[in-house]
């Protein structure tokens, strides 16, 4: 029997933590870096990467062009960038029910990668990637973040809210974004099984296997994504009651999101591969090997 | 307040063959709230150490007033947390044989934290935390007297309860270590490992999630990974709590489906924060202790 | 600024291990104002460091199992000389403290229906220990912690306590110490103290203790004027690490031989069967197949001798490393990697796989470990009376490793975690029935806090004497070699004397720099405590003329009829150190039933 007295109702408002701000810090200046190794090699190789990807998918979304590789070369390879193709120009072979005015000349791309990039932008491991590699918050772990050091001109430190305002605090969106993806990730599932549609009959070209492997690893980034996981199951405080989800959770998203830095990367590779594949064989650089 | 970053990083000379091992060559912080420097040891080396053998080696022969804090020496209690070459670690657990020798060896304390002297440093807004963590509340027991839970169920709270509270992570976090002014409002990455413990725990019965996003401030964490590179438990700190803490949060407060949902179903709209603030250490603080006698002077 | 700082309580708990977390809990809930004042951190004390389980009879994995059973295997692992009602209750109110850890959160592995899973360990007849992996002690502290910390009790961190006050009747009101950052010192007064610090292990070289185990606890309860009973009972852990030197006595548990790790000398024999005494030849297996058909029969096979009591096989652990037989850096081969595949090494035991390669780089799974014996924990300590934990002191309570009796000459694995809730418990409840049943406010003496904050200091004013660190070096030589695993009589009177040269040398013990967080300052007066208790251990090693459980007397091999029934008691007389013999309480009938018919 405890006779704990009862408690006072506590406020409406968070109470602050009690706790010294501003004494004197243990150490050298935060300044000072002291690690000895190449701290600054990680977000200067993610940030190229992220950089360079940036670059090729303005140049691939405005190309406007050369992006399927229809019956005149003997194949069906339609580039991700522009799956599903949803304006007038669109090639008919994979026109879905034009949204754009006849002739606007539109680049389908443009109207459907705001959901990629939505998902992408707002994937918690990207967000890692791209806080450190351009925000500098942090470069790298005990490295000060940049500007935290020193005050502006004017005296004043920009204030740190992390996610909480305005516009980070829509990072919450990533499940929405999520839900969308996973249309794109059936359709380009299908691009891939129509990859096989040769003149005639069922075949295979190396872009077969390109547009296969982009499907593959597009669903492994799908399904290894952190509001995946928790919706599969991590939600769930007894996962012994829910055999199905359990399995799920199990075998199926926790191992594919200990992966998913791999993941992204992988998959943001293969469909810039598969991309300049598409161009390059379409633009007549050179011609798809049929493999039978 | 002096600062001296100390004596610029010097090259070791290796020693011609046959002579006896070169000396380790380890530049430790000393200093107060005054102000402080590195200081440069040498010490012969010995088989097998870590860095805390070498710093109690240093202060059992020449700086017996070197403040450090350990306890266990066997990496189970958190006490020994510090920055090795810049990098947060426990000194307990860092073997000197994985630290380049041919420069000096630099032991400074944890940067994010008020200096308390030389390795030293004021940990206590952590147990102040601590006291803001609304607790375990476990439902009524089975009818024999026992509780009973799946392993599978509480696989995911025994990773959180690796935790040795070496407040690597507390350090390492930039939301406070390069922003104190949010430390009245931020938990940190050791207690959302707390908070997911219990709001993964299969018996518990309290909803943490707006205390969680109002109170503990979780918002303010961009999830860039450092609590989870420093972990001498490794455990997956942001994987594992921080993202499922977000994603609960998505769940209470940000998803209009799951809204929808409750509205429909009738299922009950999440606790408020300030239900949850009742469960915690600091609404049960101890009455005022009664008045006491004048001290007199003692010294 | 004044120089003192004051707070009053009704009931302080010195030491916030798993029995000061317990006893803090139950006097707060119980309504006390209560303090817990702690010389480390919240959470960093020795009991993190208990890895293979706490023992309770809960009867999940052996419905066999129940209180008399745990009772029996407690007071034959003891060699009977515990005392038998700590050791009743013990076994009684186990079970109910493990529960009680689930409802404040602790997570224990489970069985396939859900309840708590129970692992084997030496001395116990069933797999009994409820655990969490190896890192059981760091479940229990941290349930405790919260625990604490969720009632609101008072934490006074990182603040040592000197000396003990007492009112003109002897009795205790209050306690004197000082902030280790700051050096100032603060006075508690109090109703009821507990005193709960742990062992004693740092007067020792080769512990599995931390640094914070320097006898604190007993030595101010000594110092009060309280008996320490049965303090030549050490416990010297068979496994800890020998090798590297810096990890040296490091704690191996016992759980690796409990879950199929088997010890071999360096021509690979098992040796232990060798060394099977009469004493518990009964239950132990006689062939290295019977013993290893136990592990999956334990219903139709004895278990192997591995799993002996611990003085047993660190005895045995001795004799082969003396002959020659031992490992390359003095130990024996502990070996788990020829017996379980890879995957359940890293599963059963994480921390033995994460400490042998971080500290060792070596991989368990695939490399035998070396160990040997290592210091680890104190039978013998503060007399308390069975029920309620009270000294003979009044107003001063013990519980935990502090306290003596409950043990007998060593102890079961798995049962100092049991004893520090159960006996925490009933401490901190003694406590708060007397605090709250005393009018007024404690009236401590002024003189008193400033003879000890004099006495503290002066360690400041001692010029060119010894540092404190060169002091401990000798005093660990000292209780390393001449009061270790196995003693005789004339190193032990060699002890006698080098420990009052060293009293008289640490006297002037000289601390440089300031009061400010100052380890040299800290260690000095650590020193006056491990003075105190390795002069009672010795001085009771002296006096048992006989071998048993963690006192082995290479002059009196074996048990001896006349030490059967009585205790060492050492007490404070004048300032000098005196040991009486006294008289065990004796068992009742109906429990003395239960150790006649051989086994259970």
């Amino acid at each position: 029997m405890s006779v704990i007295e009862e408690v006072p109702l506590p406020g409406p408002r968070p109470q602050p933590i009690p706790v010294r701000i501003g004494a004197p810090r243990a150490g050298p200046p935060r300044a000072v870096v002291l690690r000895k190794d190449p701290w600054w090699a990680q977000p200067l190789i993610t940030g190229l990467g992220l950089a360079a990807f940036v670059v090729y998918a303005t140049w691939a979304a405005f190309r406007n062009g050369h992006y399927f590789v229809g019956l005149d070369q003997a194949r069906n390879y339609l580039s991700p960038f522009y799956s599903p193709c949803l304006a007038s120009n669109c090639p008919s072979a994979v026109r879905w029910g034009p949204i754009t005015p006849a002739n606007s000349g539109f680049s389908p791309a443009l109207i459907i990668l705001v959901f990629p990039l939505a998902f992408r932008l707002t994937c918690y491991y990207y967000r890692k990637t791209y806080y450190r590699a351009f925000w500098l918050s942090p470069p790298a772990c005990a490295v000060a973040d940049a500007g935290s050091t020193s005050a502006k001109p004017n005296g004043l430190r920009k204030r740190y809210t992390g996610e909480t305002r305005f516009p980070l605090v829509l990072q919450n969106i990533h499940r929405y974004t999520w839900y969308f993806t996973f249309i794109f990730a059936v359709l380009l599932t299908y691009d891939a099984i129509e990859g096989f549609r040769f003149p005639g009959g069922v075949g295979m070209g190396v872009g077969t296997l390109i547009l296969v492997a982009n499907a593959v690893l597009i669903w492994a980034y799908q399904l290894g994504c952190h509001a995946c996981r928790h919706m599969s199951g991590g939600s769930l405080k007894k996962l012994s009651k829910a055999p199905a989800r359990r399995w799920i959770w199990t075998n199926l998203t926790t191992p594919l999101n200990k992966h998913h830095q791999l993941f992204a990367w992988l998959s943001l590779m293969s469909i810039v591969v598969s991309d300049l594949y598409i161009y390059l064989v379409s633009s007549g650089a050179f011609s798809d090997p049929r493999i039978f | 307040m002096a600062i001296d970053t100390g004596p610029a990083p010097t090259t070791v000379p290796e020693p011609p063959p046959g002579a006896p091992p070169k000396d380790l060559v380890m530049h430790l912080w000393r200093g107060d709230a005054s102000g402080g420097r590195f200081q440069e040891y040498r010490v012969a080396p010995q088989e097998g150490e870590v860095v805390l053998d070498v710093v109690h080696r240093i202060q059992a022969t020449q700086a017996p007033d070197l403040a450090v804090r350990w306890n266990c020496k066997a990496g189970k209690c958190g006490s020994c947390s510090a920055e090795i070459n810049g990098r947060p670690a426990l000194m307990c657990m860092t073997r000197m044989s994985t630290l380049p020798t041919d420069q000096p060896v630099t032991v400074s304390p944890m940067r994010a934290f008020p200096i308390m002297r030389d390795l030293v440093t004021d940990v206590s807004y952590n147990f102040e935390v601590a006291k803001l963590i609304p607790a375990f509340k476990p439902g009524p027991r089975d009818p024999d007297g026992l509780r009973r839970m799946a392993q599978v169920d509480i696989d995911r709270g025994q990773e959180f309860h690796k935790c040795i509270e070496c407040f690597l992570c507390q350090n390492v976090c930039h939301v406070i270590r390069d922003h104190e002014e949010n430390k009245p409002r931020y938990a940190g990455p050791r207690f959302f490992v707390r908070l997911a413990e219990l709001e993964m725990h299969p018996l518990d019965t309290l909803d943490r999630r707006n205390y969680i996003r109002e109170d503990m401030g979780i918002g303010l964490c961009n999830i860039t990974k450092c609590c989870t590179e420093v972990c001498p438990e490794d455990i997956h700190i942001t994987d594992n709590a921080i993202i499922p803490l977000k994603e609960r949060i998505v769940d209470a407060h940000y998803d209009p489906v799951a809204w929808l949902g409750r509205k429909i179903t009738g299922r009950p709209v999440p606790l408020a924060a300030a239900e949850a603030r009742k469960h915690t250490g600091a609404a049960h603080a101890q009455p005022a202790a009664p008045a006491t006698p004048e001290p007199g002077d003692i010294a | 600024m004044p120089d003192s700082e004051r707070h009053d309580f009704d009931v302080v708990v010195i030491g916030a291990g798993g029995a000061g977390l317990r006893a803090a809990i139950e006097a707060r809930e119980k309504g006390a104002r209560t303090a817990l004042v702690c010389k480390s951190l919240l959470g960093k004390a020795h009991t993190v460091m208990a890895e293979g389980g706490i023992a309770a009879a809960l009867g999940n994995v052996w419905p066999e199992d129940n209180w008399e059973v745990h009772f029996r295997d407690t007071m034959r692992g003891g060699k009977m000389l515990n005392n038998w009602r700590m050791a009743q209750i013990h076994a009684l109110e186990a079970p109910e403290r493990v529960l009680e850890l689930e409802e404040w959160g602790a997570l224990f592995d489970r069985t396939q229906d859900g309840r708590i899973l129970q692992r084997d360990f030496g001395g116990h007849r069933y797999a009994r220990l409820a655990h969490v992996g190896d890192r059981t002690g760091l479940e229990m502290i941290r349930a405790l912690q919260n625990r604490a910390v969720s009632i609101g009790i008072d934490v006074f961190m990182e603040c040592k306590i000197v000396r003990l006050l007492q009112d003109g009747t002897g009795a205790v009101n209050g306690a004197v110490g000082f902030w280790r950052e700051s050096g100032r010192f603060v006075t508690f007064g109090a109703k009821a103290i507990v005193i709960a610090t742990g062992g004693l292990g740092k007067a020792w070289k080769f512990t599995t203790n931390s640094w914070e185990c320097t006898g604190d606890g007993m030595a101010l309860a000594l110092w009060a004027g309280a008996d320490l009973i049965d303090m030549e009972a050490i416990q010297f852990h068979p496994t800890g690490m020998v090798w590297p030197p810096s990890a040296r006595g490091l704690l191996v548990t016992e759980g690796v031989r409990g879950d199929g790790g088997v010890l071999k000398n360096r021509d690979g024999e098992r040796f232990m069967f060798n060394y099977i005494s009469p004493f518990f030849a009964a239950e132990t297996a006689e062939t290295i197949e019977e013993g290893d058909q136990w592990y999956t029969n334990k219903r139709d096979f004895r278990r192997p001798p591995e799993l002996l009591p611990r003085d047993e096989v660190a005895r045995a652990i001795n004799s082969e490393v003396k002959a020659g037989r031992g490992s390359p850096h003095g130990g024996v081969f502990l070996d788990i990697a020829s017996r379980r595949t890879p995957e359940e090494i890293r599963r059963l035991l994480p921390s033995m796989y994460h400490q042998f390669k971080e500290l060792a780089d070596i991989d368990i799974t695939t490399t035998p470990m070396e160990v040997g014996p290592t210091c680890h924990y104190a039978m013998g300590g503060i007399r308390v009376e069975a029920d309620t934990e009270a000294t003979t002191v009044a107003g001063l309570y013990a519980a935990g490793e502090a306290a003596g009796g409950m043990h007998g000459s060593n102890r079961l694995g798995g049962n100092s975690l049991s004893d520090l809730v159960v006996f925490g418990r009933r401490a901190g409840l003694a406590a708060a029935e007397r605090a709250l049943g005393m009018p007024g406010d404690p009236d401590v003496s002024e003189s008193q806090v400033a003879d000890v904050t004099r006495h503290a200091r002066s360690y400041f004013d001692n010029e060119g004497g010894e540092d404190a660190y060169a002091l401990h070096r000798d005093l660990q030589d000292t209780m390393q070699s001449l009061v270790g695993i196995i003693r005789v009589e004339r190193e032990l009177l060699e002890a006698k004397e080098r420990l009052a040269d060293l009293a008289e040398r640490a006297a002037k013990c000289a601390v440089e720099g300031n009061l400010q967080f100052n380890p040299g300052w800290h260690l000095a007066l650590d020193l006056e405590s491990m003075l105190a208790v390795s002069n009672c251990t010795t001085l009771s090693a002296i006096e048992r003329r006989e071998s048993r459980g963690g006192h082995t007397r290479d002059d009196y091999p074996g048990f001896r009829p006349e030490f059967e029934n009585v205790n060492m008691i050492t007490r404070l007389v004048d300032g000098e150190y005196t040991i009486a013999q006294e008289p065990k309480p004796q068992m009742p009938g109906e429990l003395s039933k239960l150790f006649e018919d051989g086994a259970h």
